[in-house]
């Protein structure tokens, strides 16, 4: 079990810009799914931005922080005063170390580099940086060390210097997640999103969470430009990280459309740069008939 | 001059005859002594035939009388090259035959390249020079052992004055290579010495690349070296020059000599991959002609160096020819990589591709230079040229300089650049996935230069990956 809690949250755009997070307040714990909704400019992209550790923006106040349990890692125990980090203080990469992931809007196309290549090496990283940041018991690592000389007899599991999850064991790894978001198997050796149609980036957004496995996903506009049967296949996938890796999910949308599939717990409404109401899933149609108006109105007079 | 010229006497007299007595004793020029006396020194200690004295004297003629080239936009400065300096340098090159004697006589970077490179101990000792004589003969031998049945020659260039002078005489740089065609190759044909001799003969193909990585370093020291590849009609080979790991350098000019004969409907892969010291000037001529139906494939990754010049081109002489071209510079801090390929299409039905990739870095600068030329007459030619920048921050700079010379209206001509920085958002991307920013950053040029590494055999792809993330961490020089 593991929360992601956003207190009072200021920031602006990095070197001097413009204010754009002005006190959000906001919690998500694993196994919730809360919807993230507001008009274009409210702050809610910013928001994922800044708790992924996006360079282009300055926190200027507030804090980020993430709560874990003993036995929020599989085969690690996590020491008492290791259970609560705050964001701001780590590195993007350590922010996936402590489970954090960020789905893209618009992801990047880098050309050369295989989904294959890149989730290994992305799952490694992630699993050492880990290593490194709870610093594992004796008996843990001896134990980690044991199995990573079983994969040094095998020349198709990988060195085990290449990392703990070896060359075989990953392919089966991401086989079996492709599979069950119903994804062409030729995807593995494609370059990383390029030439994906906007369809298939989202898809691949919702694949890199399921082999990553984080305690929390921030998933920002995954509905945006996707068809009915696509939007389907990603929801699908977004229902599995919750159910069965028990994921906390922070679902950004516009849109009621895709809510139909992933049933949010929680929906709160942005408005200039702060949460303005939060309420259950018919807040959500609610928008979907009145639009933000009211909101805004309701906001205003209780300020 | 007059005391140089008595000194260069007394060298003549003395130097070289120790050097009689014992190989690994040097002769000595002195400064400003590249003159007719060096040249015949050098010849005569190689004993080679009047014609090759007349070639290397012809062409210090040459080199003389050309200018320096000083009037290209945005060349490298090549002010620092001071010619008067070059004769010292001819030293090592034509009498230290196994190079340097001790591993600790490598200038720092050089060592740290091996070390960290995992080149293990009995390889140093091969790269530095000792022992290298030993090892590269046991190459020549496999070789030999497998493909002199079917006619194929594969040794020294000096060796192959000596013994093939009858086809090295016909090719050595004359219609492919003359010393007039630049001042540095002019320069090359009159101090020239080792590289490498490939003979393939009609309808042979050697299946196995045929690689110059130890004797490069051995015979190598060789910073004049001249490779000469001949492939007949119908025949085929992969040639791969110099090894990844760096060339050792203490002097600061480097002008190879390249000529490849693609005969008809033969094939020709030329691959290198070179790193050279940071104190370089790398001022190379490769050219290759291409018969009718034939395939020239140049690969090439230049790094290291202070200052690279280096334009392999191919001149597609006959009906249906082809040319493809795959290169990658590397320039970091204080270096000026300026690379690129010239092609002309002199026959209908020829085509060229050329695909250039370049990566600048703290300040680095790269510059792709590229000349097509498509005569009058050369109907139905195609090419398509694409080069594309990568650069890590805003210190870094990178020029595209295509030329096309098109005088024939039935082609098809294609170009296209994209210069680019490291993007911030991609980087973050991967970081987010887990990499850490300099691992995100080297996956990002690993799959720049992945066109480069698909085109070479493993090993060469691994340490050209290796050597760029070396370059990368700013653990180099």
């Amino acid at each position: 079990m593991a929360r992601l809690q956003l207190k009072n949250l200021h920031a602006k755009v990095a070197e001097g810009g413009e204010k754009i997070l002005d006190g959000v307040d906001l919690e998500v714990s694993s196994g919730e799914i809360h919807a993230l909704m507001g008009p274009n400019g409210s702050g809610k992209s910013t928001t994922a931005k800044v708790i992924a550790g996006h360079p282009a923006y300055e926190v200027t106040e507030g804090e980020v922080l993430v709560h874990l349990d003993e036995d929020e890692f599989e085969g690690m125990t996590i020491p008492e005063e290791k259970r609560i980090w705050n964001l701001l203080d780590l590195e993007p990469n350590e922010r996936a170390a402590v489970g954090v992931f960020l789905g893209f809007q618009y992801p990047v196309e880098i050309e050369g580099v295989t989904m294959v290549n890149f989730l290994r090496t992305a799952l490694n990283a992630k699993l050492e940086e880990r290593d490194d940041l709870f610093e594992e018991g004796e008996e843990a690592e001896t134990e980690e060390e044991a199995e990573d000389s079983g994969y040094d007899t095998s020349p198709m599991e990988g060195n085990a210097d290449e990392g703990d999850v070896g060359v075989a064991e990953f392919q089966e790894l991401m086989a079996e997640k492709m599979d069950q978001l119903d994804m062409d198997t030729t995807f593995a050796q494609r370059y990383l999103n390029a030439g994906f149609s906007g369809g298939e980036k989202k898809q691949n957004e919702v694949l890199q969470a399921a082999i990553l496995e984080p305690s929390i996903a921030v998933l920002d506009e995954i509905d945006s430009g996707l068809d009915i049967d696509r939007l389907q296949d990603v929801s699908k996938g977004i229902n599995a990280l919750r159910d069965e890796q028990g994921a906390g999910i922070l679902q950004i949308t516009h849109y009621q459309r895709i809510l139909d599939y992933v049933e949010p717990d929680h929906v709160h409404v942005m408005l200039d740069g702060k949460i303005a109401t939060s309420g259950g899933p018919e807040l959500a149609e609610r928008l979907e008939n009145e639009g933000y108006d009211w909101v805004r109105e309701e906001a205003y007079e209780t300020a | 001059m007059s005391s140089d010229q008595d000194h260069l006497r007394e060298t003549d007299s003395e130097k070289r005859f120790e050097f009689k007595k014992d190989e690994a004793s040097a002769f000595r020029t002195e400064k400003g002594a590249l003159d007719e006396e060096t040249i015949r020194v050098i010849s005569e200690d190689k004993d080679e035939p009047e014609w090759m004295l007349e070639r290397r004297l012809r062409a210090l003629r040459q080199f003389h009388a050309m200018p320096m080239p000083t009037d290209w936009p945005g060349q490298p400065d090549l002010s620092e090259v001071d010619i008067e300096e070059i004769v010292p340098y001819i030293r090592p090159d034509v009498d230290v035959r196994g190079g340097v004697d001790d591993w600790n006589d490598l200038p720092e970077d050089i060592k740290d390249t091996f070390d960290q490179l995992g080149i293990p101990e009995a390889e140093k000792n091969a790269l530095s020079g000792v022992g290298a004589q030993y090892e590269s003969e046991v190459v020549y031998q496999n070789m030999q052992e497998r493909w002199e049945e079917k006619g194929v020659i594969f040794c020294n260039m000096d060796e192959a004055v000596q013994e093939h002078p009858e086809l090295v005489k016909e090719h050595f740089m004359t219609e492919n290579v003359p010393p007039s065609d630049n001042k540095f190759a002019a320069l090359h044909g009159a101090i020239w010495s080792g590289g490498s001799f490939v003979y393939i003969p009609e309808g042979v193909t050697v299946e196995m690349p045929v690689q110059a990585y130890f004797r490069m370093n051995s015979e190598g020291m060789g910073q004049f070296e001249h490779t000469l590849i001949i492939a007949e009609e119908g025949s085929e080979v992969h040639y791969i020059e110099g090894c990844s790991a760096p060339q050792y350098s203490t002097f600061n000019l480097h002008s190879g000599g390249v000529e490849v004969f693609v005969g008809e409907d033969a094939h020709v892969q030329y691959s290198t991959v070179q790193n050279w010291s940071k104190n370089t000037y790398n001022l190379n001529t490769k050219r290759a002609i291409c018969e009718a139906n034939g395939t020239m494939e140049w690969v090439s990754g230049s790094m290291g160096s202070k200052a690279t010049m280096l334009y392999p081109s191919t001149i597609l002489k006959g009906r249906g020819a082809t040319d493809n071209h795959i290169t990658i510079a590397f320039a970091g801090e204080g270096q000026n990589i300026d690379t690129g390929a010239k092609v002309y299409h002199n026959a209908p039905r020829t085509k060229s591709t050329i695909e250039s990739k370049s990566i600048s870095k703290d300040g680095g600068r790269t510059n792709y230079r590229g000349l097509v030329h498509i005569s009058d007459g050369a109907e139905h030619s195609s090419t398509s040229v694409e080069c594309d920048a990568l650069m890590f921050d805003n210190e870094s700079t990178s020029d595209t300089m295509p030329y096309m010379e098109i005088e024939e209206s039935k082609v098809d001509v294609a170009h296209e650049a994209t210069v680019g920085k490291i993007g911030d958002e991609d980087v973050f991307y991967l970081q987010s996935r887990g990499l850490d920013d300099d691992d995100a950053k080297q996956m990002i040029v690993a799959g720049f230069i992945e066109p480069i590494t698909e085109e070479l055999p493993i090993e060469y792809a691994v340490e050209l990956n290796r050597l760029i993330e070396l370059e990368m961490e700013g653990s180099l020089g």
